[in-house]
């Protein structure tokens, strides 16, 4: 009963790293596609440091939500993330994560690692890592695609810092550092 | 749209005219909403924070009475302090539509308790409406309007934190301008009612709920019409939601009924008596109390949590409905991997002030009893500064309690007292005169940020701005602190550590030779709240040099963010994209090894 889009994507990182600010950015690129959305967030403590967690689903599901195994593609914004929410990730999923490769792997789905952090300094804001790891997501290299495309996300964007042209053009160069850096597993 | 702000739209869709609030997770975002849309669709309503649940209800109250819709929001232990006045309206009843928003957080995520509103919409005999998600909750405010006026009675609504906090596409519709202009009759049988007049009010309540159990518009419906068995699952609020998609995953939706139950109190009895008739077997899925099961007529066929079935405690998430569907229906269930260890567990800020004034506390009474209270100060936890955290405003009486049992001992024990200016707003207040009045031993320490820091920067009395963001008469707590009669009143800026370490010492020896509480407002902004009035403290950040040996007191006892000890733990560094150069971490370093650009080396 499911529609020809469907895709749920898992979002982990530290309160205080913009993981809502990326989970709302793909919920919008999805409502201008008329793709039914859901997401679930974690509010209070997010500014605080602690480990949060967002759900975000594309297709006509009613629960907002992702089971343990029945996210398509999860996105850690810190390395720790893997081991803490890497099992919400399916067997053919893909995971996009901000650190280095372990020498063993035992979690199921294709994994591309980038140094978020290194790139983010190197376009000049350290605090961009949030949509560095967004890029690496977006047509990161042999990775299957995601519901929507880097245009559609700068889009979004472009209507969301309408007002801040500096930010928006980091914002962009942010996006195009991860999508260049994610390198196949 | 959030279940939050489609909560918000729905009460201005309603020609809402009248909302309060206390901030709190998972229900914070509904007023802030509100008030924001307010200003946006340029609605002529009054959209106001109050001090606490219990003041926000009655005022939002008395709106109804004069006939105009109103409502008042707050997460499930504000309810409790809202009961008070819960309890007696609801034999009173209302003209308007009174709308009682209280949002429950199964888990518990961000609470003291996970308790059951609907349990509490039982006790206090006012129907309930339990939303599945963002869209439903809106149009259950619609709803509760409805039945609420065409049975003069408050009606509660009860979203949860994955319907308060989730997302989902909705359509809006038109506002709604209600031209109704509000009118007071005089009528002390019911507003003024005595318990002669109680008792009259109550049996009228019994024949409202007797009704309410047979209207149509909330009746309980099955969502897989035609589907039919020998066995069925009733469920309500988002778990509804879950169950809906499971069972499409697990081919159980064209064979198994599911019902979603929209009113669980008063349950429809009609829905009752079929259930017994129609079933031979009832899964019952619902959080977190088993308030439907309970209305069940005959349990003996109901698989649920009297039966020990489903969890009593916890969030009943996807994974733990997948296994109650497989058991129920004989499936194998998925292998659930175990949650993986640990997570990072949330702390102050950088740069907080809170984090330095609980330093001082340590240096100054390093053997007291730490009372705190509620607000993102209880994260003083992580410095060992917090001992008890009970619920609002309990820091300052509890540090009253253990004062009194323990002052006929040889050496009683100091006792600080911590706490945020909105809870002491909230409910410090009457536990600070209780306190002068009892002469009781006691430093209070107020966590003076100006704002309501973790539900997000809600203003506070001392603000001078509403909701709305319009000015406000700012009070002055200083004043309000000597007028309850505290002797020793004095302010300090906590980046001045050792100057503050001092006046606590003061406080102390003031309170010992004085008998009596003693008051030290530690004061400093939000780091993060956009709005603050006050200057913030922050510069370059600092350095640390050679002489530091690695010892980790500063990542121990002060646990900054910005502090990061190396991996092979000879040294510490400063993160300077964290750091604001608040500079407190210069007092913290017993071997003064960290200093500020510039500074000369002792």
């Amino acid at each position: 009963m499911r529609q020809a889009i469907d895709q749920q994507i898992a979002i982990s990182g530290v309160g205080g790293q913009g993981v809502l600010f990326v989970t709302r950015l793909l919920a919008e690129a999805a409502i201008r596609k008329g793709l039914p959305v859901m997401t679930s967030e974690t509010h209070g403590m997010a500014q605080r440091g602690g480990t949060v967690i967002s759900h975000l689903k594309v297709g006509a599901f009613t629960s907002p939500l992702i089971r343990t195994g029945q996210a398509d593609v999860f996105l850690a914004l810190k390395a720790e993330g893997a081991g803490q929410h890497g099992h919400y990730l399916r067997r053919r999923g893909w995971a996009v994560v901000n650190g280095v490769s372990p020498d063993d792997k035992t979690t199921p789905g294709q994994w591309f690692w980038l140094d978020a952090d290194d790139l983010a300094h190197g376009i000049g804001n350290p605090k961009a890592v949030n949509l560095v790891v967004l890029g690496g997501a977006l047509g990161g290299a042999g990775a299957p695609p995601l519901f929507c495309t880097m245009e559609e996300i700068q889009a979004v964007l472009a209507e969301r810092l309408a007002a801040k042209t500096a930010l928006l053009e980091i914002s962009y160069k942010a996006m195009a550092a991860g999508l260049q850096a994610v390198s196949p597993p | 749209m959030l279940g939050n702000e489609a909560i918000a739209r729905g009460l201005l869709e309603s020609g809402c005219a009248m909302a309060t609030s206390y901030p709190g997770t998972p229900a914070s975002e509904i007023l802030a909403s509100l008030a924001a849309m307010r200003v946006s669709e340029k609605v002529d309503m009054h959209v106001q924070w109050a001090v606490n649940e219990k003041v926000a209800f009655e005022i939002a109250y008395a709106g109804a009475m004069t006939g105009l819709r109103t409502a008042v929001s707050m997460k499930q232990v504000g309810l409790n302090v809202a009961s008070d006045p819960l309890m007696s309206a609801a034999y009173m009843g209302t003209k308007g539509g009174f709308v009682v928003i209280s949002a429950d957080d199964p888990g518990p995520h961000s609470s003291q308790t996970e308790q059951d509103s609907r349990m509490m919409a039982m006790m206090a005999k006012i129907p309930v409406l339990d939303p599945d998600s963002p869209r439903e909750a809106k149009s259950m405010v619609a709803l509760a309007y409805t039945l609420s006026e065409a049975y003069e009675i408050p009606v509660m609504v009860r979203p949860t934190t994955r319907v308060c906090h989730a997302r989902q596409d909705i359509d809006v519709d038109p506002l709604e301008r209600l031209a109704r202009s509000p009118e007071f009759k005089r009528d002390p049988a019911r507003w003024a009612a005595t318990p002669k007049f109680r008792h009259h009010l109550h049996m009228e309540l019994e024949r409202k709920l007797a009704a309410i159990g047979t209207y149509d518009a909330t009746a309980p419906i099955q969502l897989n019409e035609g589907v039919s068995g020998r066995r069925a699952i009733v469920a309500c609020g988002v778990a509804v939601a879950h169950t809906v998609e499971i069972m499409r995953d697990l081919g159980l939706w064209d064979t198994l009924p599911l019902y979603q139950v929209r009113q669980p109190y008063p349950l429809h009895r009609g829905f009752t008596d079929r259930l017994a008739s129609a079933y031979d077997k009832i899964l019952v899925i619902e959080e977190t109390t088993d308030i439907v099961e309970l209305q069940l007529s005959d349990r003996r066929r109901v698989v649920g949590k009297q039966s020990g079935d489903v969890p009593r405690v916890g969030e009943l998430t996807p994974e733990v409905i997948e296994g109650l569907l497989c058991d129920f229906t004989g499936q194998s269930a998925p292998v659930v991997p175990p949650p993986a260890a640990g997570g990072r567990r949330p702390t102050l800020c950088a740069g907080c002030p809170h984090r330095a004034s609980f330093f001082a506390i340590k240096k100054a009474a390093p053997r007291a009893i730490y009372t705190s209270d509620i607000g993102c100060y209880t994260l003083g936890l992580n410095l060992g500064a917090v001992d008890t955290v009970l619920c609002m405003g309990a820091a300052i009486s509890q540090a009253a309690g253990f004062y009194h049992a323990f002052k006929g001992e040889d050496k009683p024990r100091e006792v600080v007292a911590t706490i945020g200016d909105s809870t002491f707003y909230h409910a410090g207040l009457p536990a600070l005169v209780d306190a002068v009045s009892q002469s009781v031993k006691m430093v209070l320490v107020i966590l003076d940020n100006r704002t309501t820091a973790m539900t997000g920067n809600q203003p506070t009395p001392e603000s001078g701005r509403g909701a709305c963001g319009e000015p406000l008469h700012a009070v002055d707590m200083e004043q309000l602190i000597k007028g309850c009669g505290v002797g020793f009143v004095r302010v300090g800026d906590p980046y001045q550590t050792n100057a503050l370490i001092q006046i606590l010492k003061d406080a102390l020896a003031h309170s010992r030779e004085t008998s009596a509480p003693a008051v030290v407002i530690s004061r400093s902004p939000c780091l993060i709240d956009k709005q603050a009035t006050l200057a913030k403290t922050t510069g370059p950040p600092p350095t640390v040099s050679d002489d530091c040996d690695g010892c980790g007191y500063c990542v121990q006892q002060f646990e900054c963010p910005a502090i990061v000890m190396a991996e092979d733990e000879s040294r510490v560094s400063i993160d300077p994209v964290l750091c604001t150069g608040c500079g407190v971490c210069r007092y913290v370093c017993p071997k003064q090894s960290i200093r500020l650009p510039g500074e000369p080396s002792e």
